[in-house]
């Protein structure tokens, strides 16, 4: 399989991402077809993974995992760097899009996150033995699923959005210092968990059968992202709405002169 | 002249250093007054590491062999207890309030409120070391100074991490559950750190890995304070 059309089927969403920089509107149609290309893409990648990409030399057909945990750990760094990004930006300009996006996209990157490690200690068990060991990289990563937990729980806790907002904005950028150590935690320190592979180490299809998953799984992270921050925008709405924007008809000064007979 | 030149109109508002002065003086000075804090602390430190040669058991070896995982994980429960405290005695009377009325940078209370922290946390570790040695049946290698130095700049950032989080976590809901939640992942590296650097202390570094630890240390400290000094006056704005 060409490795052009590996990097083809980013165009989409990578396309899209740029697209709603500039026009806002876009992501209304833009979410359908991420929804669409993820149902595409994922059988496909279920196919490519457990039967077109070939054995691993070590591991035989166990490390076709591969395929599902290592996207989805992917995508949980991007949630957790996207909620860094938005923290970021509502300190610089108060926004609530930054705010409901912070909120997604940590609500999602802990989805991914959980499904992610939960899919780590499965191989685990084949290969190392266990299902947990700890080793910096398992241990980091269970810390970011803790820590984005808290950063939930303390959104959930504040009542005032204003405050809520303020508060999980620093929360966000100073927890970027997890994701950062999860990713160099490998490389930092001595850890049973492999390195970092480059295409070079890796045959071929392997490498475009784990690009067309991530692809599949970026697809899927996107659709999420826009779903939980169309949820969150919701929440914050009826937060901030006056008792005027309530069903039914707004009270007369009628009904007050009645209260106080 | 000079009378106007005094007046508080003309009086100009203190600088950032004076200002780290005052909050600490006055952080330090209300621990003085009643030392209920530190003696909560150095008990409950205490009683959290006869807590563990329970769970464990007779087993001396173990016992001295994870003595500086004990000794740091002692400090920092009783760091949740000290850094909660700290900004407990300012929501009495809306103390907070002045603090953030008075003509001073936010980033002086941050500071101030951090390094009392320290503080607190050095002198618990300084008066915990001896006893862990006793308890435990440790043999310090290297110097016994070198053992407070290291107390000294992990309790640095404990204390920058956990002043920031505290801030947060005091004037939430459910404050007592959301410290610990997200202050400890935080504090990971640094619990990895001190008890490495503490462990050659104790068992000797023939291999020269203190600098290693020490560095890591430092590096932690400088972003813990750096994150919190550019995000504290932030999060006291919204209080």
């Amino acid at each position: 399989m060409p490795n052009w059309l590996a990097n083809a089927l980013l165009i989409l969403p990578a396309g899209l991402l740029i697209a709603i920089c500039f026009k806002r509107d876009l992501i209304e149609i833009g979410w359908k077809v991420m929804a669409v290309q993820a149902a595409i893409m994922l059988p496909v990648a279920a196919y490519l993974g457990l039967v077109w990409a070939p054995p691993e030399r070590e591991m035989g057909d166990v490390y076709r995992i591969i395929y599902a945990h290592v996207p989805q750990v992917w995508m949980a760094l991007l949630g957790v760097t996207l909620n860094f990004g938005c923290s970021l930006a509502y300190l610089m300009k108060k926004s609530w899009t930054a705010d409901a996006l912070a909120e997604a996209s940590a609500e999602v990157g802990l989805y991914f996150g959980i499904v992610g490690v939960t899919l780590g200690a499965i191989w685990g068990k084949p290969t190392w033995g266990v299902y947990w060991t700890w080793d910096p990289r398992l241990t980091s990563a269970a810390v970011m699923l803790i820590y984005y937990t808290g950063y939930l729980a303390m959104r959930r806790f504040t009542e005032n959005p204003d405050t809520r907002a303020t508060w999980s904005a620093a929360l966000g950028t100073f927890g970027i210092v997890i994701p950062v150590t999860v990713y160099f935690s490998v490389v930092w320190m001595k850890s049973l968990h492999q390195v970092q592979s480059t295409p070079k180490t890796v045959d071929p299809q392997m490498v475009f059968a784990l690009r067309w998953a991530a692809c599949a799984f970026l697809c899927l992270l996107i659709t999420f992202t826009y779903q939980r921050y169309k949820v969150a925008r919701a929440a914050l709405a009826r937060e901030v709405a006056p008792p005027e924007a309530l069903s039914g008809p707004p009270p007369s000064s009628n009904d007050v002169a009645k209260v106080a007979v | 002249m000079t009378l106007l030149q005094d007046s508080p109109a003309t009086r100009k508002p203190p600088g950032l250093l004076a200002a780290t002065l005052v909050v600490l003086r006055k952080d330090l000075l209300i621990e003085w007054r009643t030392r209920a804090r530190l003696n909560a602390l150095v008990f409950f430190a205490i009683s959290t590491l006869l807590l563990f040669s329970f769970a464990l058991g007779a087993n001396t070896t173990a016992l001295r062999q994870h003595a500086a995982g004990y000794f740091w994980l002692a400090i920092i429960f009783a760091s949740i207890l000290s850094l909660s405290e700290s900004f407990r005695i300012e929501g009495e009377n809306h103390a907070l309030e002045g603090l953030k009325l008075a003509a001073i940078d936010a980033r002086a209370v941050f500071i101030g409120k951090a390094l009392g922290n320290t503080v607190l946390l050095w002198g618990l570790g300084i008066v915990l070391a001896p006893l862990s040695i006793a308890v435990f049946d440790l043999k310090v290698k290297m110097s016994l100074w070198a053992l407070f130095g290291i107390i000294g700049i992990g309790s640095m950032a404990i204390s920058a991490a956990g002043t920031f989080y505290s801030a947060i976590a005091s004037n939430a809901r459910a404050r007592d559950v959301l410290l610990p939640i997200l202050l400890f992942p935080v504090l990971v590296p640094v619990i990895i750190s001190s008890v490495g650097a503490t462990a050659l202390i104790f068992e000797g570094d023939p291999m020269g890995q203190m600098r290693s630890w020490t560095g890591m240390l430092g590096v932690l400290n400088v972003i813990y304070w750096a994150l919190g000094l550019v995000l504290f006056p932030r999060i006291t704005e919204d209080i």
